[in-house]
């Protein structure tokens, strides 16, 4: 299968992306400049970490207005599977392809480290090869990762299971001191209604490999690539 | 005309910075200062002369760009 990686100017994350998908997966993967207007054919979309047009405004703001976005946006409506990692969550916020908006971390101080997530959704192309209550280890990177919804849209979140990684302990409980950023319900990945837009603030292309820390990043990649290669 | 769009915080949101700065004022001795929201302050140079358009119009790009309605509202002046 091919993977579309969307490269904004100020991407940074566009490499690892590839790289995870191309060298570890064996799968295939080409870099669409987000003035391209179609995404080349491919089977899903990944919208990458980095700081897309500086950041300037608002996190994903100017990223939203890319052209590159008309056919992400045509390809999740058809139900194509895209994931936004980091930076790449923030424009689909901005984008309104998933509800809700980040604010800064709620310490203000940008966090670069390893945390847990516990997963809780499992029938999402990003982790169909998950089981609910899997502890993933992965890093994070921002500065603005605190997840917010109005309490009427967190009430719908919750109620369609539109949550699906949430920020834990080590042993998978749900912990106000494991929150790194202050995100509402300890929220650090969440999907669209239809399940096939997901967002995580974690990375999971930089700990696909032992040498890089952690390899639980590989299920969240791996779990596209089976459900597209075995449909 | 010149447009002044000022986009602040909703109240219901949660403003880290504006909380800092609060704490940093009381800390400098400032301690009737009650609480503080920060946000962010746009001047719009536009080709119109006409003060309706040019509030209709940068309340148009407050929609769409300036302010992000999930989290924050916006006042627009104009002269």
């Amino acid at each position: 299968m091919t993977f579309a990686v969307i490269v904004f100017p100020g991407s940074n994350c566009d490499q690892d992306a590839h790289h995870a998908t191309t060298a570890v997966l064996g799968q295939m993967a080409e870099f669409v400049w987000h003035k391209e207007v179609d995404l080349h054919g491919a089977d899903a979309v990944i919208v990458p970490g980095g700081f897309a047009h500086g950041d300037y405004l608002r996190t994903g703001a100017m990223a939203r207005f890319s052209p590159i976005m008309g056919a992400v946006k045509t390809f999740a409506d058809r139900g194509g599977p895209v994931i936004g990692i980091c930076n790449g969550f923030q424009v689909l916020l901005e984008a309104g392809l998933l509800p809700g908006a980040m604010l800064r971390n709620r310490g203000l101080t940008y966090r670069c480290e390893y945390i847990q997530v516990r997963v809780e959704q499992t029938d999402t192309p990003f982790t169909a090869g998950a089981h609910v209550g899997q502890v993933l280890r992965l890093p994070i990177g921002h500065g603005e990762g605190n997840y917010y919804a109005p309490p009427d849209e967190l009430e719908r979140l919750e109620a369609r299971r539109q949550v699906v990684l949430r920020y834990c302990a080590p042993n998978g409980a749900i912990d106000d001191d494991a929150n790194p950023n202050g995100s509402v319900h300890a929220i650090a990945g969440l999907c669209n209604e239809q399940r096939n837009v997901v967002g995580m603030m974690p990375h999971p292309e930089r700990a696909c490999e032992r040498l890089l820390g952690s390899v639980d990043g590989l299920v969240i990649l791996e779990s596209v690539v089976k459900a597209l290669t075995s449909a | 005309m010149r447009a002044r769009v000022f986009v602040t915080l909703k109240p219901s949101v949660f403003d880290p910075q504006g909380r800092t700065i609060a704490d940093a004022l009381h800390s400098l001795g400032y301690g009737t200062v009650s609480d503080v929201r920060q946000g962010k302050y746009f001047e719009l140079d536009l080709e119109t002369t006409d003060a309706a358009q040019a509030k209709a119009l940068a309340a148009e790009v407050a929609d769409k760009l300036l302010a992000n309605p999930v989290i924050e509202s916006y006042r627009v002046e104009v002269d």
